[in-house]
C-alpha cells in the first residue's frame, strides 16, 4: 500500500497535522517513565505485540464454533471470559471480564462504550475508529435502531434491541445468528462469515459479501 | 447443599461483604455530579432500572483506584437493565409504532458498582 492510499484511508482519525495535546502528554509520560527506569521500552514493545496478536479472526473463530457446538455455546453464553480461557488458550491481559450475548430472532444486541472506548480487545483486537468517535458513541444509546439502519441493519419492531453499554470491568461481544443455508459449511467456513462489525453488533452475520 | 451455605444460617457478614440488591430488584441510579472521571454516564445518573444480576466475584472499584484512592478495595457490581424510554423521558406511549429511532422494549444495559445505587422510593 503507498502512503498515499494510507493517508487517505485513515485521513479523518489521526496521521495527519501536528500532534494534539493528549498525544504530546502520552509520549512524555511514556518517556518519564523509561528514563526513570519504571519500564522498558522492550516491556512497551512486547505489549504491543500482546495487542497484534489479537484480531477479529480469535473472535470469529469462538463464533463458528459456538454455531456447531451447542454444549460450547452454553458454556461460552454462561461465563464468556472463563470459556475463551480455557477452551481457547485466550489471555485476559486487561484483566476485564467478557460477557457473550446471543443475538436471536427475537433480541439484537449492540455493543458501545460512551465514555471512552472500552472493547473486547482480548477477543478482537483493537476497536474500529469509529467505535471510538463520539457520533457514534452518542447516538448509539439514543437512537440505536437509526443507527442500525445507517449500516444497513434494520430491525423489525418486535425484535427487542438490547444496547450494552461497557464501562468499569465487563467487556461484551455479540454472538451473531448463524446465516441460513449455512448447514452444509465447516467450522472454518463458518467462520469466515464471522466480522468485526458482527460481533459489535452493527450487522447481522450473512453468506452475501458485502462491498463496503 | 454445600457446606458454605450450611453454615450461612450462624455466620454474621461483615458490613459491605454481602451485596445489597439482588436480581429482580428495581434501582435508582444516584444522581451524584462529583468533579472528575466517573464511570456511570451522565445520562444514566437519576433513572430507574432492574438488576438483571450481581456480578461476581465483587469488583475493584476503579473509580477510587483511578484517583489513587483507596486502591484494591472491592464493591458489589451489578448489571442493571434500563428502558430507553426511561433514560430519555420519552413516555412509552409517544413512541410511534415502527419508530425508526427506538422502540418501546429497547433497554441499555450496564455494570455500575453498589456505590451507584440506591433504592427507588
Amino acid at each position: 500500500m503507498s502512503s498515499v492510499d494510507h493517508e487517505t484511508q485513515h485521513a479523518p482519525s489521526a496521521e495527519s497535522g501536528p500532534p494534539g495535546y493528549y498525544e504530546i502528554m502520552e509520549i512524555a509520560v511514556r518517556e518519564l517513565l523509561i528514563e526513570k527506569k519504571l519500564i522498558g521500552a522492550a516491556e512497551i514493545r512486547h505489549q504491543l505485540e500482546v495487542l497484534d496478536s489479537r484480531s477479529p479472526a480469535l473472535g470469529a473463530r469462538i463464533v463458528a464454533r459456538a454455531w456447531v457446538d451447542p454444549a460450547f455455546r452454553t458454556r461460552l453464553l454462561a461465563r464468556g471470559r472463563h470459556t475463551c480461557e480455557q477452551e481457547f488458550g485466550i489471555s485476559f491481559y486487561d484483566d476485564t471480564d467478557l460477557i457473550v450475548l446471543e443475538n436471536t430472532d427475537r433480541m439484537h444486541n449492540l455493543i458501545v462504550c460512551t465514555l471512552c472506548s472500552c472493547y473486547p480487545r482480548p477477543v478482537l483486537g483493537l476497536p474500529p475508529d469509529w467505535f471510538k468517535l463520539k457520533p457514534y458513541r452518542a447516538r448509539a444509546v439514543r437512537e440505536p435502531r437509526a443507527v442500525l439502519a445507517e449500516f444497513g441493519t434494520l430491525i423489525p419492531e418486535h425484535v427487542e434491541v438490547r444496547v450494552h453499554d461497557s464501562t468499569a470491568m465487563v467487556r461484551y461481544m455479540v454472538l451473531p445468528r448463524r446465516p441460513e443455508g449455512t448447514d452444509h459449511y465447516t467450522e472454518e467456513q463458518l467462520a469466515a462469515l464471522v466480522t468485526r462489525d458482527t460481533m459489535i453488533g452493527v450487522v447481522e452475520a450473512s453468506t452475501q459479501r458485502s462491498n463496503a | 447443599m454445600d457446606k458454605a451455605s450450611q453454615g450461612a444460617a450462624s455466620i454474621v457478614f461483615a458490613t459491605g461483604e454481602q451485596p445489597l440488591f439482588r436480581a429482580g430488584d428495581r434501582v435508582r441510579v444516584r444522581a451524584h455530579m462529583p468533579i472528575g472521571h466517573y464511570r456511570v454516564p451522565l445520562y444514566l445518573r437519576g433513572k430507574i432500572g432492574v438488576v438483571e444480576s450481581v456480578i461476581t466475584p465483587a469488583g475493584i472499584d476503579n473509580e477510587q483506584e483511578g484517583f489513587g484512592h483507596n486502591a484494591g478495595s472491592r464493591r458489589h457490581y451489578y448489571r442493571i437493565a434500563v428502558p430507553l424510554t426511561e433514560i430519555w423521558s420519552a413516555s412509552a406511549a409517544s413512541v410511534p409504532a415502527n419508530s425508526p429511532v427506538t422502540a418501546v422494549h429497547d433497554r441499555l444495559y450496564i455494570e455500575v458498582f453498589e456505590n451507584w445505587l440506591e433504592r427507588p422510593a
